[in-house]
């Protein structure tokens, strides 16, 4: 069970009242790419034993999506942060850092 | 125009807490830049409150504000009066970037009264219903088993809950369960 810091409305929302969005930070490669970067961005995912970022919606709640970085081994959260952004902020990589030094997802560490 | 019912007509039910449905009410989503003068304008003209902050309720009774995410809130006003307000907040909002629709026939409302109010709610949704941390003034959306609520307190014994229209009977028969004689846990006592 995953409690996530809504960043819109403030709640500390329990996982029930959130959907899931997937592998966060995908870059979109839609008409006009390539095969290959098309067939990525459909289905290649990270799929990592460790820290892993993610997206999620307050369905229940404000309806507002938003980001969150954390363990897929223990459950532990990270942080969460706004939607709006193609990268996790640095002081989410950071709290990270703190925690399991020497992490790297994608091409960041 | 036709005779509006509202979900449940009114039903009600007496068990550790009494649980009604409160019949018809209006209700207004206004979606816009909760940040701007103009705003905040159309807000205090509608429902004579000022612009409610992050998770706040300002209602009283039939008539307030409710704040449901950054830029979305649900005005309270006379279910009579509904239509006649959406009006006027378009006129009022004429050039912004913002949105009012009458919700009020989309919608159900219902109040759990009593002094075990909290239990009740306490049993249907993951949310801390303790004294403290959910206080009169507080509005939180989330769910109820399994649909979606929007709920706060008016005062210390007794909540209001909006929930869609298409799920009211669900919710009327969920909280009579939650409120059945006898079944009272005492976890926030």
């Amino acid at each position: 069970m995953l409690l996530l810091h809504c960043p819109y409305c403030g709640v500390d929302a329990e996982e029930t009242e959130l959907s899931p969005g997937g592998e966060a930070h995908l870059t979109r490669h839609g008409p006009g790419a390539s095969d290959d970067d098309f067939h990525d961005y459909l289905f290649t995912r990270e799929n990592p034993r460790g820290v892993h970022f993610d997206r999620w919606r307050h369905a229940h709640g404000c309806g507002k999506w938003f980001h969150a970085a954390r363990c897929t081994q223990t459950l532990e959260v990270f942080g969460t942060y706004s939607a709006q952004t193609s990268a996790p902020p640095q002081k989410i990589c950071d709290a990270i850092s703190k925690k399991r030094p020497g992490w790297s997802w994608r091409d960041l560490s | 125009m036709s005779d509006a019912k509202s979900a449940l007509n009114n039903a009600s039910f007496d068990g550790i807490a009494r649980v009604e449905e409160c019949g018809l009410q209006g209700m207004i989503t206004l979606r816009g830049d909760l940040g701007s003068e103009g705003m905040s304008k159309a807000v205090k003209d509608a429902v004579g409150q000022g612009m409610p902050g992050q998770r706040e309720v300002k209602v009283e009774g039939d008539t307030g504000a409710i704040w449901m995410s950054p830029d979305e809130l649900l005005l309270l006003v006379p279910h009579a009066r509904a239509d006649e307000t959406c009006a006027s907040l378009a006129e009022t909002l004429r050039g912004e970037h913002a949105l009012a629709v009458n919700v009020s026939d989309a919608r159900a409302l219902f109040r759990v009264s009593g002094s075990p109010a909290r239990e009740v709610m306490g049993k249907l949704a993951p949310v801390d219903f303790a004294p403290g941390a959910f206080e009169p003034g507080h509005i939180r959306r989330s769910r109820m088993a399994q649909v979606s609520a929007a709920f706060w307190m008016d005062d210390a014994e007794s909540f209001r809950i909006i929930c869609f229209r298409s799920t009211a009977d669900y919710v009327f028969k969920l909280l009579k369960a939650a409120a059945q004689p006898g079944s009272a846990v005492k976890y926030y006592a």
